[in-house]
């Protein structure tokens, strides 16, 4: 299923990326005995650097359960997971702290990854302005909108200076215009600087919007079914026939895996 | 198709749009709307006392009506015994509170960040806090004597456990969510202790506080009725001595000096650190 590496819109192939992210037989059973869940069953998977891969499956494919090993916020069962440099781990909600401001949240990562304190406030009013909240540095995160708190916290993860941006369904919650919006902004910033993520998301037209790649996901356990690779130019918008072309052809892979859940 | 200057502008729009805005209240109308209902009730509360005085229900050299007591009060604070009391009954508050609160973080800390100590200690301090801390003066007394240190003993022991228990319930509700995203960040072991569970905990912190004080303030107020030291003159002492000497009215202006320090230390103190934090972390209501 998986067709030669694409090229990318800017002309740098794929192929020169080696892998910095490779996860080799991974399983992880959460529970003992008659209680356990299988979240993960042998999957394996790799993503070079500089790649935009997107995983997509129904609910129960243990999406953010492999986001979470690769952050290193829990360890696998069975299986290997390799990642070449640091990871950041964007979730569905902001999760910014609502005890600093704006600026102090950004702030902290730079902190705890040991950026001398002179250095912080204007790398991090660089990293707003990045994520187009110049001048904001000051306000509380309550005070932003869903939209705003999700930017705040792409410009944290940016502060760590991660090799891998792992994102677990981070514009879930947000309406369709932020969305795309954010999906622009995301594009511009990983078209600039050149970072891998892996992007979660159940929402397939999101992926084909955003991925060089999409990987659909098996519910129950979670495996891999199929690879897409995408090879429509950038910057994309959502509501290209060609975005929509290639989603449809997505959901029937993942409607036919749901299915086969209703006949066992 | 939207160039990058096209895409500036629409988020700028976007944002602008989505920026919640607080109505403007002036100062003086938040003031205002926050002091009425107060206002309100402590008029109804004197009216109810007023109202027992005028229904004949005890007579009024045993209970006098409000204005008799507030002008008994106006009096006492012109007299430098009374003043002087309310002194040393204040210092005794901090200092005792202070003390509390160095054990009660201390106990707190170890209690929520160590697990052995967890199971074990910790349903000990919430047994502590059930127990009425008057319960603790004959002991205190055995151990101390009637002096400044067998107050200061049941002041710690009845407030520090409020405020351990205050640190270990505010580490108990972090999000989990909080934690994973200080461990995303970096933060392991001290560091996440001290960059996200210390602040993420202080609402429930200030809470405890709270409590600690007015269990500090009980237990001051039950010890210096029963650890009366001589010639030293205290709020208890003074309240012990009017009823001695059957004078109603000093005994209820005491009784409202008592009732008043509790309330202000509550609200100014306690109260505004609460407020400050609530609104910092948004869990404020602008409208309220």
């Amino acid at each position: 299923m998986t067709a030669p590496s694409p090229t990318r819109a800017n002309g740098l192939s794929e192929t020169t990326g080696a892998p910095v992210l490779q996860v080799d037989g991974v399983s992880k059973v959460f529970g003992h005995a008659a209680a356990a869940v299988q979240a993960l069953d042998r999957i394996s998977l790799e993503v070079r650097a500089g790649e935009f891969v997107c995983l997509v499956g129904a609910s129960g494919c243990g999406k953010s359960t492999l986001l979470h090993l690769l952050a290193g916020l829990d360890s696998p069962t069975a299986g290997r997971i390799r990642v070449e440099g640091r990871t950041a781990l964007m979730f569905q909600e902001a999760a910014l702290f609502p005890w600093l401001t704006v600026g102090g949240n950004v702030s902290l990562a730079l902190r705890l990854r040991d950026v001398p304190r002179a250095a912080r406030r204007p790398l991090a009013a660089s990293l707003l302005e990045m994520v187009h909240l110049e001048g904001l540095g000051a306000r509380r995160p309550h005070e932003l909108s869903g939209g705003m708190r999700q930017r705040v916290a792409l410009a944290r993860a940016l502060a760590q200076d991660a090799d891998v941006l792992l994102m677990d369904e981070p514009f879930g919650s947000l309406d369709a215009m932020t969305r795309d919006l954010l999906h622009a902004e995301l594009e511009r910033l990983w078209t600039d600087r050149r970072f891998t993520v892996l992007f979660v998301t159940h929402n397939v037209r999101e992926a084909v919007r955003l991925a060089d790649r999409v990987l659909v996901l098996t519910s129950r356990p979670g495996r891999v079914a199929a690879s897409f690779d995408v090879r429509i130019p950038r910057p994309r918008r959502i509501e290209t026939p060609a975005v929509s072309a290639l989603a449809g052809e997505i959901t029937d892979q993942l409607s036919m895996e749901v299915r086969r859940h209703g006949h066992t | 198709m939207a160039t990058r200057e096209t895409l500036d502008q629409e988020v700028a729009g976007l944002d602008a749009l989505e920026m919640p805005r607080a109505p403007r209240v002036s100062r003086a109308a938040r003031l205002w709307a926050g002091a009425w209902p107060k206002i309100l009730a402590t008029l109804l509360a004197l009216g109810l006392w007023q109202t027992a005085v005028w229904s004949g229900w005890r007579p009024t050299y045993v209970l006098p009506g409000p204005l008799t007591v507030f002008h008994e009060l106006w009096d006492r604070l012109y007299d430098g015994t009374f003043v002087g009391a309310v002194g040393v009954t204040m210092r005794r508050a901090f200092l005792g509170f202070a003390l509390a609160l160095l054990v009660g973080v201390v106990l707190g800390s170890l209690v929520a960040r160590i697990k052995v100590l967890r199971s074990g200690v910790g349903s000990m301090i919430s047994g502590l806090q059930t127990m009425p801390s008057i319960a603790w003066f004959p002991l205190a007394i055995l151990f101390f004597k009637r002096s400044e240190a067998a107050i200061m003993f049941v002041i710690v022991l009845g407030a520090a456990p409020a405020i351990a228990n205050g640190l270990i319930a505010g580490t108990d509700h972090i999000p989990p969510l909080m934690l994973r995203a200080g461990r995303v960040l970096g933060a392991h072991g001290f560091s996440l202790f001290r960059r996200v569970i210390v602040p993420a905990s202080l609402p429930s912190f200030v809470a405890g506080l709270k409590q600690g004080w007015a269990f500090a303030w009980r237990s001051l107020m039950a010890g210096e009725l029963l650890v009366i030291i001589a010639n030293r003159h205290s709020i208890g002492e003074q309240l012990q001595t009017a009823r001695e000497l059957a004078d109603a009215e000093w005994l209820m202006a005491t009784m409202l000096v008592i009732l008043f320090i509790g309330i202000a230390v509550d609200a100014l103190i306690f109260g505004n650190l609460d407020r400050a934090i609530r609104r910092r972390w948004g869990l404020l209501d602008p409208a309220g």
